[in-house]
């Protein structure tokens, strides 16, 4: 690299540019967080200075443990979001495979098919889909959740899966069958294995959107047994709008498992990203 | 020989069994509903039955006063919404990106966690935050611009008409900058450095450097965040409802077409719900989002030159 990609004004310039919207993206998760381990005083006196001794206060999350029942909100979207992410993967996994390893009549006609789902969304067949709910009396149900989910995952599943795929060493395989194994077999005990990396990356793919979705359970499962925390979230914060200290704790208590989650994987997600999966 | 190779390939069962569930799945929740609900579109309830009435419940959306006013109201909102996007995010997003790539800048990791950060938060969060930050009653955003002087500027931007549109476009910006800066971030790692080295002989360096060489190489990644964009923003719904309600407040200034079909399909305290309508509401938005996906598909993926290293 030449000398002038490397000066330092330019790479001072460059790191304050980036620390200036490092600072703008992670703010309002800081604000968050931080005001809500205040008393009421603190949160309004000094909303942008941590928490001292004399501000702090527990309260928030004390309303919003007694309140709302968010640990079974949790648990469904938890159930919700495996359950989806196992079929999306599974079935995934199946069809990239008979995609990308046989040639038969229709295959590509198959693939696009398939590769539809990609870009139109599917909340626009909302309106079937509750009569279809409806109709099989799935209505505030999970299943009709993960359903909905592992038909809506599917699409980008197969197309990124069966890219990874084409990949897999033929003559792995063919060793394989020269061995007597079921075809089935090849594809569980051979193909699965070597994939595994990308099915990650498609795992937080299909995982994100999921877990943050308002418009299917506000629709399909509203009911008190089967709400997802992003709609319990929603609501508590609706109906909690002049207590601060349990907005904020529940909007810090809707961050942080994603959060954590997400300093996990991160390494995973952005490197399925710059490895050109999508495209 | 013929008649004796036949029998040797009988139907491959396999093939069907490893299609079957998802090809199952995806037609009977996702492909079948949509044709359903395109459908739906082009009948109406009358006296319990469902008749069919053609293109009648679209005449009602684009010319009776009571649909068409919302309806045209939601399409404008939702093209500013869009042109917001396009200005704000990919501008910003191609700069994150070309300096996170520049070679042997330290921390990038960070950078790169940091910035996604909003892009994995669920729109309810993000809604809600912003709406405490930029509320007048916590004084959080008058008081930041009191530090730049400029407290005198400060309006609560979400409960005026003419601002809230574009103040929840921006939170939207905010929220989804770290998916075109990765995917551009991507593009530019994949140029290879012979590309710019032979640039550097020839006396390219520098700005003009990423204007003539990096820019034109990244425009197909461009591309995909365009129409990645405009299918987002035109299925766009929650982030709307969270911060400001299915009645999309103040007075309809920031209702979208996704908050639009949620109260024509669902119905909202005095509208009773109605399904045919809902359903001419999403055909109306499928045909958007297929319009703007043909757009991309034959008229600028074609002309994008697709440069194989």
């Amino acid at each position: 690299m030449s000398i002038a990609t490397r000066s330092l004004p330019r790479t001072i310039g460059a790191h304050a540019i980036l620390l200036t919207y490092t600072a703008i993206a992670l703010f309002p998760v800081i604000l968050v967080i931080m005001n809500s381990f205040k008393s009421r005083a603190g949160i309004f006196g000094a909303p942008l200075t941590p928490p001292t001794p004399k501000t702090f206060d527990l309260i928030g999350y004390t309303t919003v443990i007694g309140q709302g029942d968010f640990f079974h909100y949790f648990q469904n979207s938890l159930v919700v979001t495996v359950g989806s992410l196992f079929f999306v993967l599974l079935f995934g996994a199946m069809a990239a495979f008979a995609l990308s390893e046989y040639r038969f009549r229709g295959n590509t006609l198959m693939g696009l098919y398939l590769a539809l789902g990609i870009m139109i969304p599917i909340r626009l067949a909302t309106v079937a889909i509750l009569q279809l709910m409806v109709a099989s009396g799935l209505v505030n149900t999970l299943t009709a959740l993960i359903l909905v989910y592992t038909a809506q995952g599917l699409p980008l599943a197969v197309f990124i899966l069966s890219e990874f795929m084409k990949q897999v060493s033929d003559d792995l395989k063919n060793a394989g069958r020269i061995d007597g194994l079921s075809e089935y077999t090849i594809f569980f005990r051979l193909v699965v294995p070597l994939v595994r990396p990308s099915m990650a990356t498609v795992a937080v793919f299909t995982m994100i959107p999921i877990w943050n979705d308002l418009w299917f359970p506000l629709i399909l499962a509203p009911s008190e047994e089967t709400k997802t925390v992003t709609l319990g979230a929603q609501l508590f914060l609706g109906q909690f709008v002049t207590n601060w200290n349990a907005i904020l704790a529940a909007l810090s208590l809707a961050i942080l498992p994603v959060l954590i989650l997400y300093v996990i994987f991160s390494r995973q997600l952005i490197r399925g990203i710059t490895s050109g999966a999508v495209k | 020989m013929a008649a004796e190779i036949r029998p040797k390939r009988p139907f491959r069962w396999h093939i069907a069994v490893f299609l079957a569930p998802a090809v199952l799945v995806y037609t009977a929740i996702m492909i079948l509903p949509l044709a359903g609900t395109l459908q739906l579109s082009l009948f109406r309830n009358i006296e319990q039955h469902q008749v069919f009435v053609g293109l009648d419940n679209f005449r009602t959306l684009f010319g009776d006063p009571n649909w068409s006013v919302n309806f045209w109201n939601a399409l404008r909102n939702n093209v500013w919404f869009f042109i917001i996007h396009m200005l704000v995010q990919n501008p910003i997003g191609v700069l994150l990106a070309a300096l996170l790539s520049s070679p042997r800048l330290r921390f990038s990791a960070f950078y790169r966690t940091a910035i996604f950060v909003p892009t994995i938060l669920s729109f309810v969060i993000v809604g809600f935050a912003w709406k405490l930050i930029l509320s007048p009653l916590w004084g959080v955003a008058p008081h930041l611009m009191d530090f730049v002087g400029l407290k005198s500027l400060f309006t609560p931007w979400l409960g005026k008409e003419q601002y809230a549109l574009t103040a929840l476009s921006l939170v939207s910006v905010w929220q989804f900058i770290g998916i075109p800066m990765m995917l551009i971030y991507a593009a530019l790692l994949s140029i290879p450095d012979e590309v710019l080295e032979a640039a550097e002989c020839d006396g390219i360096t520098g700005m003009s450097q990423f204007w003539k060489i990096k820019l034109p190489l990244i425009l197909p990644s461009i591309g995909i965040i365009s129409i990645l964009t405009f299918v987002g923003n035109f299925n766009a719904f929650d982030l709307i409802y969270t911060a400001q309600g299915a009645l999309a407040g103040p007075n309809y200034s920031t209702d979208i077409l996704g908050t639009f079909l949620y109260r024509a399909f669902f119905g909202f305290q005095l509208q009773v719900g109605d399904p045919n309508m809902g359903a001419t509401i999403a055909t109306i938005m499928f045909l958007i989002i297929l319009g703007g996906v043909c757009v991309y598909l034959f008229l600028i993926q074609t002309r994008l030159r697709r440069y194989q290293f």
